[in-house]
């Protein structure tokens, strides 16, 4: 490989690499945003998991989580977004994919979304972009 | 079914928590007058089965803590968690399956003794799973979770220990995967369900009610645990413990199929008990002790 060659793979290779770093410090960012948010359920008695999921949130196109749940406990599903996301909702659906009544929560690139299942079993979480361009966001949810 | 490992993060969120404010009294407030706001969701439409199939399933999301099951399991009346305690179990098996199928149980047992208030069981599960985890040649930092779960547990700070055993779980989940071992990652999680099941349908069996019987619906859960483990390398799949417990995991899938809302009679539970307490046997025997 030339002099040239080898300048443009290092120059990709490089830009590849900020681009990543970037990505990374934004599902960072979108986590630290999220569990401001839910710090909030914490006082409430809530317990926080550990896991969370960070993805793409896209214009026109819900991001759909499975958790599996257990009758009894009460949940929380809390959900922060990086800019250029403005607002964004959040929503909860059953293993027949039918919307299930939560409690809502919405303060602009963040929302929740609570209620107790009747059934244990498989639950789907979806993140929607509402306002604002396409973005990354973070989900992590809490129980009691 | 998608699994995007990829970009889950595995970061422990308690040295963010420092920094999170965590006085929010005033959003819970807005939280309780938004609710009125919130849509119908009898208007809203129902997401299609294609679309329900494309949803993200996670390790690290989609499988929930064994401090969930025992949080659902504890809301008709206290079970006596002390009950559910079980003898110490060997440290020091060689196959590294097998090894990872126990740490998870071994983090289902911290939860229990987490449940049952008992801080010396949780310091000496503490220093098991620390052994365990050792032994699967595991990032050093896991040193550090022993030594938290052992300050924890001396100031009987049992919310920070249930935490901190999650964290623990998913260090240790991070550097498996980061040491190319992400055959193990999901016998950890199979592991520790596996246990928490064993002792919620032991409780149940001791004190049946309707409302405890109907936590151990999981067919899902089940379902999800059980294509992971198919779809691990073919060396790890033929190991013979490996191989058992994943035979035996269509049947106990069957058997936590229950259709939504029937509750499982106490004979159901007697058969999900009787089938996960054999595969738990199983998991904790030594080989050279046959």
């Amino acid at each position: 490989m030339n002099r040239i060659g080898l300048t443009i793979c290092s120059l990709v290779i490089s830009v590849w690499s900020s681009m990543a770093a970037a990505e990374t410090d934004r599902e960072v960012q979108a986590h630290k945003m999220v569990l401001d948010l839910a710090g909030a359920f914490s006082n409430e008695g809530f317990k926080m998991r550990d896991g969370h999921w960070t993805g793409a949130l896209k214009q026109k196109e819900n991001a759909l989580v499975a958790v599996n749940l257990y009758a009894g406990n009460q949940y929380w599903f809390s959900v922060g977004a990086v800019e250029p996301a403005k607002k964004i909702d959040v929503a909860v659906y059953d293993e027949t994919g039918n919307r299930v009544t939560t409690d809502n929560y919405s303060e602009g690139e963040k929302a929740a979304a609570g209620f107790s299942p009747a059934s244990s079993g498989q639950y789907y979480v979806s993140v929607g972009l509402i306002e604002g361009g396409e973005s990354t966001f973070c989900l992590v949810y809490s129980y009691k | 079914m998608e699994d995007h490992g990829r970009t889950s993060h595995w970061h422990c969120r308690l040295k963010w928590l420092t920094y999170a404010p965590m006085s929010h009294f005033s959003r819970i407030a807005a939280v309780t007058v938004l609710s009125a706001l919130g849509l119908n969701a009898a208007e809203a439409p129902r997401l299609s089965s294609d679309q329900l199939a494309k949803a993200i399933r996670n390790d690290a999301i989609s499988i929930p803590t064994p401090g969930e099951l025992f949080a659902a399991l504890g809301k008709p009346g206290k079970p006596n968690w002390s009950d559910q305690f079980r003898g110490p179990i060997p440290t020091t098996y060689k196959n590294r399956p097998q090894i990872a199928l126990n740490l998870g149980g071994l983090i289902a047992d911290g939860f229990i003794a987490v449940e049952a208030q008992d801080g010396q069981q949780v310091k000496n599960i503490g220093t098991d799973i620390i052994k365990m985890a050792k032994a699967l040649g595991v990032s050093e930092n896991i040193l550090s979770r022993g030594n938290s779960i052992n300050d924890f547990a001396e100031n009987n700070n049992w919310d920070a220990l249930q935490e901190e055993l999650e964290a623990t779980q998913n260090e240790v989940k991070s550097s498996m995967q980061s040491h190319q071992d992400q055959d193990l990652v999901i016998l950890v999680s199979l592991g520790g369900w596996i246990r928490g099941t064993e002792v919620v349908s032991s409780a149940i069996l001791k004190n049946y009610n309707e409302q405890s019987a109907r936590v151990l619906r999981q067919p899902a859960l089940v379902n999800f645990i059980h294509t992971k483990v198919k779809d691990i390398s073919a060396d790890t799949l033929n190991d013979p413990l490996v191989k058992k417990v994943s035979d035996q995991l269509g049947t106990i899938e069957q058997l936590v199929a229950f259709p939504p809302g029937k509750t499982p009679t106490i004979d159901d539970i007697r058969k999900v008990h009787q089938a996960v307490n054999h595969v738990m046997a199983e998991i904790q025997e030594k080989p050279d002790k046959k």
